[in-house]
């Protein structure tokens, strides 16, 4: 088996770099750079099941909510507990764990919904895959929106040491893309591929179809989860935050980049989130060229969502097309 | 009957009727499009936002009912004509989960379009507020609205059900539905089937952005998207395939959110969409092909 060690190295580099020139800037545009590195995670979250499998999931940001549910509940100190969350229950009430414990539990919790999820609805293809992962999305938001003893309920996260910095935000980027190189090199990820391929051909060959794919959902859970934990030491998240908008800006960037490869997972994700900070600085008016450009505010949907139309109208698989990186430029010349 | 559970009386079966008899249009606003073009239009939601909205500005304009009827049903029609050109006929090669995706960044797009037009408080529409007054029949109140509803879409079911069965455009519509290459084969005129299918869809849309704003005036940006949500959910559960399986799984979705909100006790009903989903996947297990589909049609693995 050949390795193919530069689609790991390529992504990899590709996030180092983001991660050194957010260095070079000035503490407000760090933001976006940081920003940007927890789009990655996200969105190679998302790929590790999506595109390995084929499968459609809107439920994703469940796990990244429950991530940052986990992580953000243990990590306010004891002493503000009973102020801020009044009526957490007891564990969860005088408990406080460090930064990377806190982000362990993020991944772990992550791994044990999305497996105890996974292992009914991984029977499911197709439109009804679609609609049961979006109905765990529901319920998800429906439960950590009102019931305040696991969470804040319908406050906002407070009191949350904000340790996700660039350092982190690129450490978390890197995790991910490592562990779904390994995952999609590893035997479980060559096989979920057969049977996103040819389901039936697969399951001749002694493929468990469903056992593949809640390999594949446990895993990205595990790595949303960790998303999540990053997110809520960034920044004061509600369950608003982890619900519908991201859903869609997470596989808008997982499609433009193209969902088939890591490659394009992170190339979409680093893609939009320049544009996104770019058209987010346009909202509050940048002059460019001598010329100044100033954007109603929420232009950034619109853009991102007419860019997401246009990608899948004329290039479905992505602006990658859905391939990894590949040192062998002109072999594809040539073609 | 007392007790939590008391309220599983007349009154709330009336009303969940309504409300299923709503999700019930939208459901086949949905179904026919899946019917024609294997596509799931997950901005359905957002017709309905649009017609809403011109509802909203024909009451701010104090325009009379009828004018503000004719505005919202040429908005959505212009709207979805639009969408049917510029989204679905070059998506129609892809893959139903491609142009499920296409049409969740049109929803997207579209909402945030009306988040900077209208801003996200919202617009109140109001001239037909008056059909919000009950009737009483017995001890039932019953809302004129909830009546309309129950009216507007028996009517639309019945005239579908003629056109789909009676006429030519029908005929090639049930064609195209089961084989839409063999069909074209055979002389159905692919563009036009496809055109009407997506312009009766739009009407629908109208009627029910006409319905919901009577239920709940305030418009926003969001009008809609829940409601589509739901229905999505129901019309899968129902069955995709046939019109009159996704037709009775929008309703039933519709009926029974309407009962089960009517049985939560008041302590709990925040949690009444966690109970529906959680149906959802459980009926979905049982059946994922749909409850109300024929057997043996669905996907091998």
């Amino acid at each position: 088996m050949t390795a193919h060690l530069e689609r790991l190295v390529a992504p990899a580099a590709l996030v180092a770099g983001a991660a050194l020139l957010g260095t070079t800037v000035a503490r407000e545009t760090q933001i976006y750079f940081i920003t940007a590195l927890l789009a990655v995670t996200l969105v190679v979250a998302l790929y590790v099941f999506v595109g390995n499998s084929g499968v459609l999931s809107f439920g994703h940001m469940s796990f990244v909510a429950v991530g940052a549910w986990g992580a953000g509940v243990l990590s306010v100190p004891v002493d503000e507990k009973s102020l801020i969350f009044p009526s957490l229950y007891g564990f969860l009430g005088d408990t406080t764990v460090d930064n990377v414990v806190s982000l362990a539990v993020a991944a772990g919790v992550g791994l044990v919904y999305a497996v105890v999820v996974g292992l009914p609805l991984m029977r499911l293809s197709g439109l009804a895959a679609g609609i049961a992962t979006f109905a765990v999305l529901e319920i998800t938001h429906n439960i950590l929106r009102y019931w305040d003893r696991i969470g804040p309920g319908t406050n906002s996260f407070s009191s949350v040491p904000e340790t996700t910095g660039l350092l982190q935000s690129a450490i978390g980027a890197l995790i991910a893309i490592v562990v779904a190189f390994a995952y999609q090199s590893s035997r479980f990820g060559r096989q979920l591929r057969a049977v996103r391929e040819d389901p039936a051909a697969a399951r001749a060959a002694g493929i468990g179809v469903v056992r593949q794919r809640v390999w594949a959902f446990g895993l990205s859970g595990a790595l949303a989860g960790l998303a999540g934990g990053l997110y809520v030491h960034f920044i004061p998240l509600s369950t608003e935050d982890v619900y519908l908008d991201l859903t869609f800006i997470t596989l808008a960037m997982l499609v433009i980049g193209g969902a088939g490869s890591l490659w394009g997972a992170v190339v979409g994700a680093l893609a939009v989130s320049a544009l996104d900070s770019f058209l987010a600085e346009a909202e509050s008016g940048i002059g460019i060229a001598g010329a100044t450009l100033d954007l109603p505010s929420g232009s950034r949907l619109i853009v991102v969502g007419f860019l997401m139309a246009l990608v899948l109208i004329l290039r479905p698989s992505g602006i990658t097309g859905g391939r990894e990186f590949s040192l062998a430029w002109t072999g594809r010349m040539r073609r | 009957m007392n007790g939590p559970i008391a309220a599983l009386n007349a009154q709330t079966v009336i009303d969940a009727i309504g409300l299923g008899a709503v999700y019930a249009l939208m459901a086949i606003g949905i179904g026919l499009v899946f019917g024609v073009l294997r596509l799931v239009n997950f901005a359905y939601g957002q017709l309905v936002m649009a017609g809403a909205f011109a509802l909203a500005l024909s009451s701010e304009w104090d325009w009379p009912a009828w004018a503000g009827i004719v505005l919202c049903l040429s908005v959505v029609l212009a709207l979805t004509g639009a969408m049917n050109v510029l989204v679905f006929r070059p998506l129609r090669a892809q893959s139903p989960a491609v142009m499920l995706v296409a049409t969740f960044a049109v929803a997207f797009l579209l909402q945030s379009v009306a988040l900077i037009w209208f801003g996200s408080l919202g617009k109140p529409a109001t001239s037909l507020a008056s059909l919000n007054r009950p009737v009483t029949i017995g001890d039932v109140d019953i809302r004129k609205i909830t009546i309309v509803a129950i009216v507007v879409a028996a009517l639309f079911l019945v005239a579908l059900v003629l056109l789909l069965e009676r006429t030519t455009i029908g005929l090639h519509m049930r064609a195209a539905a089961i084989d839409f290459s063999t069909a074209r084969l055979l002389g159905v005129r692919a563009e036009r089937v496809i055109a009407t299918a997506v312009l009766i869809s739009g009407v629908l849309a109208a009627a029910v952005a006409i319905l919901l704003t009577v239920q709940s005036p305030i418009v926003t940006p969001g009008f809609g998207l829940s409601q589509t949500i739901v229905v999505l959910a129901g019309v899968v559960v129902g069955g995709m395939n046939r019109l009159v399986s996704a037709t009775l799984g929008g309703f039933s979705i519709g009926f029974v959110s309407g009962l089960l909100g009517g049985a939560l006790p008041t302590g709990q009903s925040q949690y009444l969409p966690s109970v529906v989903f959680g149906l959802v996947i459980i009926v979905l297990l049982i059946r994922p092909d749909g409850v109300f589909a024929r057997a043996g049609v669905g996907e091998r693995v």
